[in-house]
């Protein structure tokens, strides 16, 4: 269980570029719960994942994994509860490094790395067996750089990366917005698949309304670093595209009428 | 002969210093100027301590450890403090000038009269010669001093070439070639990137100190200078070596290296053997690294103007 109590970040505090990204987020995410995060640009989304995966510190609020609180943790410590997959393919593995190397380092998050092979023949079978689930025909060139495969096959194999030790919580960033449509429906099919075949607590960002609406059973919408929707069980089984659209909608509508109100003061006062 | 046995011996030697800024520079894409000083450092702990009376194969695994020292200290101050990776080489390198003196206790160190690896070596050939001090090989006189000093040095570049490149391959080295690569993706796979700049920082400068240490052994002296220079060397038979394998796979590119460095020392003899000002030397290196970094960017851009990486975005345009 995922459990976020006032979250509070701000980039650049006390400067021209000051962006309050989180204002006192509270959230908590039942195990085995597949939870959708949408939102304008700048709303908070991939800073709130961020804040999960410990990339920085928050300046107020805490972050408990299950029985632990890991607000003060490091990235690399919390790995050990959290799989990630990030936006852009490129991110998530080691270009020059095998499929296999890769893959073999995902076997051991969060375990300790000592002087042992890196990889061997139980090891390599696994890999095979789990690679020729994505039926990309990754299995037979386990031994080539990662580097020199597609986008898509990249990000697919960062997904079974993040999953291969079972994660307490698998953060997805747009990992599919830098494909193209049929490496994405690609990718996504796999998500789907690892995360209800191994029932994973997972948090995923989209900016594709469809993603929003057909997966997950819950949704979450944030607007200027809040959660300003949450819909779960009925209402978000219900929910469609055009009622999402309409949530944006109000979202725009509401700020035209800060721009308005905000011309109004102008006008009258400066 | 003795030019061609010398320069081998030398050049496998340095190949050490080659593999450890492979490491640095390649593996980690970390500009650590620290070797310079640390081959330095190497040679004169073994040379100091050689004088001592101690055993040769203790005092050079001591030049090691005090190379993983100062290689931990470089990764110190860029991973604990923030300091830029190209400055901490030089506040190590230049702290390290003074370091090299103390333990030396004065600018040279003469192994004339101490039991070294290399005098261990010849004694090891006179035995196998049955007591004679020098040998025929296909016409030419062999000195057994220089033919069992280039025995050795193969002997442990190919002892230490192996246990590299197991080391590479265990959970621990896949994930430090992993750091260099993509540190974003070491962090989230649960891997310290800090830990692992680190440690590969005292490896890369264990190595280089280990070249020292057997470099003042086969040219019997420690020299606080000795090191000047060094990292561009050890960067020129990285390249030389790649340009001969081509691949960069881990095996390939280790004995690369290795043979980088034998061939690059291999030109160096042949051009002071044709004249070459000594003066020069260095120079001359710098300027070999110089044209081996900007060359493939010429090559790149196909001498059009525009950059290769222009090039490749106007592609994918």
């Amino acid at each position: 269980m995922l459990e976020l109590r006032g979250l509070r970040k701000t980039f650049n505090p006390g400067t021209p570029n000051e962006v309050r990204s989180l204002q006192g987020i509270d959230l908590d995410i039942e195990d085995g719960s597949f939870v959708i995060v949408v939102g304008t640009n700048g709303s908070g989304k991939s800073t709130l994942l961020n804040a999960a995966a410990g990339t920085f510190y928050v300046d107020q609020g805490s972050i408990r994994i299950g029985a632990h609180d890991v607000t003060q943790w490091p990235e690399h410590r919390r790995a050990k509860f959290i799989g990630r997959v990030f936006q852009n393919p490129f991110s998530g593995t080691a270009p020059n490094l095998s499929i296999a190397e890769n893959l073999a380092l995902a076997a051991r998050r969060g375990l300790p790395r000592g002087l042992g092979w890196a990889l061997n023949g139980s090891l390599r079978e696994s890999l095979s067996k789990e690679v020729s689930r994505l039926n990309m025909g990754l299995e037979h060139r386990l031994d080539n750089v990662i580097g020199s495969l597609s986008g898509g096959q990249r990000q697919a194999l960062t997904l079974l990366m993040a999953t291969w030790r079972r994660p307490d919580l698998l953060l997805l960033d747009e990992h599919t917005a830098a494909l193209d449509p049929k490496s994405a429906e690609q990718v996504i099919l796999v998500t789907e698949q690892v995360v209800a075949r191994h029932k994973l607590t997972t948090l995923m960002v989209t900016h594709s309304m469809h993603q929003a609406t057909t997966l997950g059973d819950r949704l979450i919408m944030m607007h200027r670093g809040n959660i300003i929707h949450d819909f779960r069980g009925a209402a978000k089984r219900r929910l469609r595209v055009p009622d999402l659209m309409s949530h944006f909608e109000e979202v725009r509508r509401a700020e035209q009428l800060d721009e308005t109100a905000a011309e109004l003061i102008r006008t009258a006062y400066v | 002969m003795t030019l061609l046995i010398g320069a081998l011996s030398i050049g496998l030697i340095l190949s050490l210093l080659a593999l450890g800024v492979f490491l640095s520079f390649r593996v980690f894409a970390f500009p650590d100027i620290t070797a310079d000083g640390s081959i330095t450092l190497g040679a004169a702990v073994a040379a100091t301590l050689l004088v001592r009376g101690v055993d040769p194969v203790l005092a050079t695994a001591a030049a090691f450890v005090a190379g993983m020292l100062a290689g931990a200290a470089t990764g110190t101050l860029h991973t604990r403090f923030k300091i830029n990776g190209l400055l901490s080489g030089i506040l190590v390198m230049t702290a390290l000038y003074s370091v090299n003196l103390h333990v030396m206790g004065k600018s040279n160190v003469p192994l004339l009269s101490s039991t070294t690896l290399v005098t261990r070596a010849e004694r090891a050939v006179v035995s196998l010669m049955g007591g004679a001090t020098s040998f025929n090989l296909l016409g030419w006189e062999v000195a057994a001093r220089d033919a069992g000093a280039l025995a050795a040095s193969f002997a442990a570049i190919v002892m230490v070439a192996a246990i590299l490149y197991a080391f590479l391959r265990t959970n621990l080295g896949t994930a430090m070639r992993a750091t260099g690569d993509n540190d974003q993706m070491v962090r989230a796979l649960g891997v310290s990137d800090k830990t692992m700049i680190t440690m590969g920082l005292s490896l890369s400068n264990g190595l280089v100190a280990l070249s020292g240490a057997l470099l003042a052994q086969y040219q019997g002296f420690a020299d606080v200078q000795m090191g000047i220079g060094m990292v561009v060397w050890g960067l020129a038979s990285v390249i030389i070596g790649e340009a001969l394998v081509g691949v960069r796979q881990l095996g390939p590119v280790i004995t690369g290296t290795i043979m980088g460095s034998v061939l690059f020392r291999l030109l160096v003899a042949i051009a002071l053997r044709w004249g070459l000002n000594p003066n020069d030397l260095k120079l001359i290196t710098a300027l070999f690294v110089f044209l081996a970094l900007i060359v493939p960017r010429f090559i790149g851009r196909g001498f059009t103007g525009k950059s290769g990486r222009k090039k490749s975005q106007a592609a994918h345009a």
